[in-house]
């Protein structure tokens, strides 16, 4: 995550406090999304940017993850992700969010 | 999960971009407070 981004969210943290604040990925695969999930719980993994050792802890998803799916209008699901979740790899995203959940 | 919440979306160019999530997220009762669309080109 390019390092201006990263002084972005950590400015948003700031304002709007950790206890009511989710995290939401659109990544088009597992390892981008493992790497930003990464970024928002632990800190920047590559320690470059003002995320670097700052574990924020939030809770982070996917927004291709049934669970998130789940919660949203169908109709608006279909029109903003659409062919994007047959397009992606669903499962291997949602492994990898699940995974780094449990971490 | 979401209900209430406020959400950081950070979106895709080539996955699915933060407005996209912000719509979605908007109607699962959360309120966006940042949306980033990353960009590799």
């Amino acid at each position: 995550m390019d390092l201006e981004d990263q002084g972005t969210i950590k400015k948003a943290v700031e304002d709007n406090g950790t206890e009511n604040l989710v995290v939401v990925l659109g990544s088009p695969d597992a390892e981008s999304a493992e790497i930003y999930a990464e970024t928002v719980t632990k800190g920047d993994p590559t320690f470059a940017g003002p995320l670097a050792g700052v574990p924020l802890g939030l809770p982070v998803y996917h927004i291709l993850e049934d669970r998130i799916k789940e919660l949203v209008d169908s109709e608006t699901y279909q029109q903003q992700v659409g062919m994007m979740e047959f397009v992606l790899n669903k499962e291997a995203i949602t492994a990898a969010m699940e995974k780094i959940r449990r971490q | 999960m979401l209900q209430g919440k406020k959400v950081i979306c950070i979106g895709e160019r080539d996955g699915v971009p933060a407005p996209a999530i912000a719509e979605c997220i908007r109607t699962a009762g959360a309120q966006p407070v940042l949306a980033l669309t990353q960009c590799f080109v």
